[in-house]
């Protein structure tokens, strides 16, 4: 198929040279990563930028790295890096975890977790594993840096908090400092292409404090706090009455081509309590 | 249109193209590469893969601009001696029928076992879980790998190499 709308390609070698290209084409411009979601966005003519602005050239987004207690993660890192660093499967796996549920291994080798988190859709799977930790999106423009934490980054339904003359240099994780187990949770029709029905993430520390994120179950990926402050300091054995309803509470999933509203409710049960036995049991085996 | 030079199956190659280009189309019609094909262009059912730099990738969501530089291999640069050990395995286990998916299939293994000898079965599914198959139900080409896979165990655990 030939692609009907005509762009300027760019590709930086340096920093400073992007961010001056986005300042000057604000919306009109498209930075481009890994291009699973872009490229067939512009075929399919949901967007028509003037220009593309290819980031691949630029060396800070293709740092993975440990800085003071947190983890780097530049735009350009591929979920298939993700999978396959020993710094992230040691220090925060459920980001390897919930990478390795992500489409297909030639997407992922391609498709970068900055890519997915700004693509914004509420099925993201990166954004539960994000979520539970503490997460800072750090960007760039001419005018300086900006740190947006993961939950104001998600504004609504394919919208973040990036302004139009910004760029996304990548995330950095803080490395949690006690002991804890985690878990990704997806719930998927079959595995290698599916985007999440359900997904939830949890990490649970040595001294019974919980951590659990939702995605693809309301309009944007957020943590569920109620969850959270009722488990906190509790034994888990399994879901009661009580916890159900509050986690019905933080859901508002809707019924569309993959799943019901009412099944994705049900599931939201069943996933919170499966991944809270297998963090424990992760915790536990460690 | 801008000039790209990139290394096609061992060769090096300078081209024009337009920023819009996408590389699937580039492959199939300026250079003549059939293998790739082209099933759904939208990244899901990975007919159009290609190795880019060693990694299985979607042509179709692929621009040809973003390859230069790079190094890319087809079906048509894996059997350019003769048919691989893959492609063999897929013969003998009669694994196709249309064989549309063939070569995204024989893209993905070849990826698969070059960085693993020895997958296990579970392993393979993953490994080709992007692949779609309207015909075959996917048991014959999953056997193929596997047979492939026990081959090498079986070669490594007697003189400690391993086979691709
Ligand atoms: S044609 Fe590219 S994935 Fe289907
Ligand atoms: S053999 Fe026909 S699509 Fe696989």
């Amino acid at each position: 198929m030939v692609v009907a709308h005509d762009f300027l390609y760019q590709k930086p070698s340096t920093l400073l040279d992007a961010l001056k290209l986005r300042a000057q084409y604000g919306e009109k411009c498209s930075l481009l990563a890994g291009g699973t979601d872009l490229v067939v966005n512009i075929k399919e003519r949901r967007i028509s930028p003037d220009i593309v602005i290819d980031i691949k050239g630029i060396p800070e987004f293709s740092i993975l790295e440990e800085r003071d207690g947190s983890i780097f993660i530049g735009s350009a890192i591929t979920f298939t890096e993700l999978i396959e660093s020993p710094l992230i499967k040691s220090r925060v796996p459920i980001i390897a975890e919930s990478a390795h549920t992500v489409a297909s291994v030639g997407v992922r080798n391609r498709a970068t977790l900055v890519g997915n988190i700004c693509s914004a859709v509420p099925s993201l799977d990166s954004a539960p594993a994000l979520l539970v930790y503490k997460t800072d999106v750090v960007v760039e423009s001419v005018d300086g840096k900006r740190i947006i934490p993961i939950d104001k980054w998600f504004v609504a339904p394919k919208k973040t908090a990036l302004q139009n003359n910004e760029i996304v240099l990548g995330v950095l994780v803080e490395i949690p400092n006690s002991e804890n187990g985690t878990a990704y949770m997806k719930l998927g029709r079959y595995s290698g292409e599916d985007l999440a029905q359900a997904g939830v993430g949890i990490m649970i520390s040595k001294n019974l404090e919980y951590k659990i994120a939702f995605c693809a179950v309301g309009p944007v990926p957020r943590r569920a706090l109620k969850v959270e402050a009722f488990l906190n300091g509790k034994e888990f054995s399994s879901i009661t009455n009580e916890l159900s309803e509050i986690i019905q509470s933080e859901i508002s999933p809707i019924t569309d081509i993959r799943a019901s509203k009412e099944y994705r409710r049900h599931m939201v049960d069943v996933l919170v309590e499966r991944g809270i036995k297998l963090a424990l049991s992760r915790l536990q085996g460690e | 249109m801008n000039k790209i030079t990139f290394i096609i199956n061992g060769e090096k190659r300078s081209i024009y193209v337009e920023p819009n280009d996408v590389l699937l189309d580039v492959l199939r019609d300026k250079l003549g590469l059939k293998s790739p094909k082209c099933g759904c262009e939208r990244g899901d059912c990975g007919a159009c893969s290609v190795l880019l730099n060693g990694k299985s990738v979607r042509s179709c969501l692929v621009f040809a601009i973003e390859v230069d530089g790079c190094e890319i291999e087809t079906v048509e640069g894996i059997s350019q001696n003769g048919l691989s050990v893959v492609q063999e395995a897929f013969i003998e286990m009669n694994s196709f029928q249309c064989g549309f998916c063939a070569p995204g299939v024989v893209i993905a293994t070849t990826e698969l076992l070059r960085k693993n000898s020895t997958p296990t079965k579970e392993e393979i599914k993953e490994a080709l879980a992007g692949n779609l198959c309207r015909c075959t139900g996917y048991t014959p080409i999953l056997e193929a790998v596997e047979k492939i896979s026990h081959h090498n165990k079986h070669n490594s655990d007697n003189t400690g190499g391993t086979n691709e």
